[in-house]
């Protein structure tokens, strides 16, 4: 996968996480599409709600609307639209439809799922990042900053990261040999001038022969080099 | 033997471990979404990341340009989240929340809360110095409506129920403080200016009005009007400024790490009170929209419930109200 940087984590193991940083684009691109549904949403549950309100084809408010009307119509519509990133994110662990289809998800700076109070700062965050319009401060600090982060980010101690989800494992053309198998071969290998001759023929023979690769007779025919040389065959992987 | 050989043999021990990592992969996914079926297979997830662990180190030596290693690495990543993911109870989160953590912040940000309420007084004292010595300055702070109706003597408060009823008037005003107190929050990212202005504009504005209404003696009918909602809300506006000083100060001269980092744990920190903070403000908004506006409630009567609902956030910030629910505390040997 074709990714700018990425971002290292220290890891327990001593194996560094290394996870690819979500740039401006594909942010850009996941808001996008969350916006889109969340405007589908809001307007869809405001017409369906005024309709049944109004009693008639109109979407207007009425010029003294009462609680009903707030209750039923526009609190709804206001939350769905405004509580849409929050909520989202808590149920699919960092993640909405928008950036599930731009491939990205919110990670902790540690590399964990982030928890609630992060989410929810990163959202109140949205305040200042909104301004002075359409996400200015949100999409300057994002091209600015190094792993592409808005304020609400940095507040909450979060990124974005690609998911990799599409990546596949390919299908290894391997020799079926255990892990355990394949370091006997290289340990036999590592000490092959070492050994008596008649012993490392034998040793030679007997992997061979477990591995398939020969039968125990024509292992027995060859020479020393053309048993090496099988052995050494079994080292790499035909495919990766 | 050689090395090519060796990383050769390594390398084909690696790739046939590509059971392992589906299986991994297969279960990190699982665990994200669902509970682990028992401790053996939570277990085995702790086995599976220091496989994955092991495996992707050597894959990045041995074939660091494969889809292999990609699939590793991702494969490790899912692992190293679930795995990191803590557990979520929201009960008990709640539990905690209101009775260790809100008192532990409340203690953190006490210097915070004091020169905020202090900024906040002065300027509301500033504010009323101001319009009562130069009444015409009450025009940079009120609107046309609202000046010609004090000059008529009324309150434009009076009669408001006849044009609002008390549920929408509620939900309007408790909408609008939460999102003044979430901004005064957020605005001490520029160095706590923002929470500054915010908390003074917002003084000077309380300030202008009530002096404007002392000079057509509407300034205890206001009074009247404020004191049932006004003292938790004004409280919760310190709070809340408190709150983004704590951001501004961390940004300005950090003490945990970079700046950076010192912004993230001071407004991680603080930014648990506006919870608190909110959901005193939907009970502000209620008094303001349902006791405040109808003149059937004594003064007495507004005092009772403005003090009371202020004793309350006092027990909520202390964390009083969940004394019962301490945690066990572990014996001394």
């Amino acid at each position: 996968m074709k990714t700018g940087r990425d971002l290292v984590v220290d890891s327990v193991t001593g194996v560094h996480l290394a996870l690819p940083v979500a740039g401006p684009g594909a942010r850009c691109y996941a808001f996008l599409i969350d916006w889109l549904i969340r405007a589908i949403l809001c307007i869809t549950w405001y017409a369906v709600a005024a309709l049944i309100y109004n009693g008639r084809w109109s979407l207007l408010a009425p010029l003294n609307p009462d609680a009903k009307w707030f209750v039923l119509v526009v609190t709804p519509a206001a939350t769905m639209y405004f509580l849409y990133h929050f909520v989202l994110e808590i149920a699919m662990s960092g993640r909405t439809p928008g950036k599930r289809t731009a491939g990205i998800h919110i990670v902790m700076r540690d590399g964990s799922s982030p928890g609630a109070s992060a989410l929810l700062i990163r959202n109140v965050f949205r305040l200042v990042d909104a301004l002075p319009l359409v996400y200015g401060v949100g999409l300057a600090t994002t091209l600015l900053t190094k792993d592409h982060v808005r304020v609400g980010d940095m507040a909450a101690g979060t990124f974005m990261a690609y998911e990799r989800t599409d990546v596949v494992l390919p299908e290894l053309t391997t020799i079926g040999s255990s892990d355990a198998g394949t370091e006997v071969v290289s340990e036999l290998l590592s000490r092959w001038t070492s050994l008596d001759n008649t012993a490392r023929r034998q040793l030679a023979i007997a992997i061979l022969s477990r591995y398939r690769l020969d039968t125990n007779a024509s292992c027995a025919a060859q020479t020393d080099l053309q048993l090496r040389s099988q052995l050494e065959k079994i080292a790499p992987g035909r495919t990766i | 033997m050689t090395e090519g050989t060796r990383d050769a043999a390594l390398k084909a021990a690696l790739l046939q471990r590509s059971g392992y990592w589906k299986a991994a992969a297969h279960r990190a996914q699982r665990l994200a979404r669902e509970q682990a079926a028992d401790l053996g297979d939570a277990a085995q997830m702790a086995e599976d990341y220091r496989l994955l662990a092991h495996d992707l180190a050597r894959a990045r030596r041995l074939i660091p340009q494969t889809r292999t290693r990609e699939y590793l690495e991702a494969a490790y990543a899912r692992a190293h989240s679930t795995l990191y993911r803590g557990a979520w109870y929201p009960g008990q989160a709640l539990l905690t929340l209101f009775r260790d953590e809100i008192p532990d912040v409340v203690r953190w940000l006490t210097p915070h809360i004091l020169w905020a309420t202090t900024i906040f007084v002065l300027t509301i004292l500033t504010g009323y110095w101001m319009v009562h010595t130069y009444p015409d300055l009450i025009g940079l702070f009120a609107s046309p409506d609202l000046i010609a109706t004090v000059e008529r003597g009324q309150l434009w408060t009076e009669g408001i129920l006849n044009i609002v009823p008390s549920s929408v008037l509620s939900l309007q005003i408790l909408t609008n403080n939460i999102v003044v107190s979430l901004f005064a929050y957020c605005a001490g990212f520029i160095f706590g200016l923002g929470t500054l202005y915010i908390l003074g504009l917002n003084g000077l504005m309380l300030g202008a009005v009530f002096g404007f209404t002392s000079l057509h003696g509407l300034d205890v009918a206001l009074f009247r009007f404020i004191v049932a909602h006004g003292c938790v809300e004004l409280s919760v506006m310190c709070l809340s400024g408190a709150a983004g000083a704590a951001v501004g100060e961390a940004l300005i001269r950090p003490t945990q790490g970079n700046r950076m980092e010192s912004f993230r744990i001071a407004a991680l920190r603080s930014g648990k009170l506006l919870m608190v903070c909110a959901l005193l403000l939907v009970g502000s908004g209620i008094i303001e929209g349902y006791v405040s506006p109808r003149a059937l409630f004594p003064l007495w009567a507004r005092l009772v419930i403005g003090i009371g609902y202020w004793f309350l956030m006092i027990a909520v910030l202390q964390g009083w109200l969940f004394r019962g629910s301490r945690r066990s505390r572990t014996p001394e040997p």
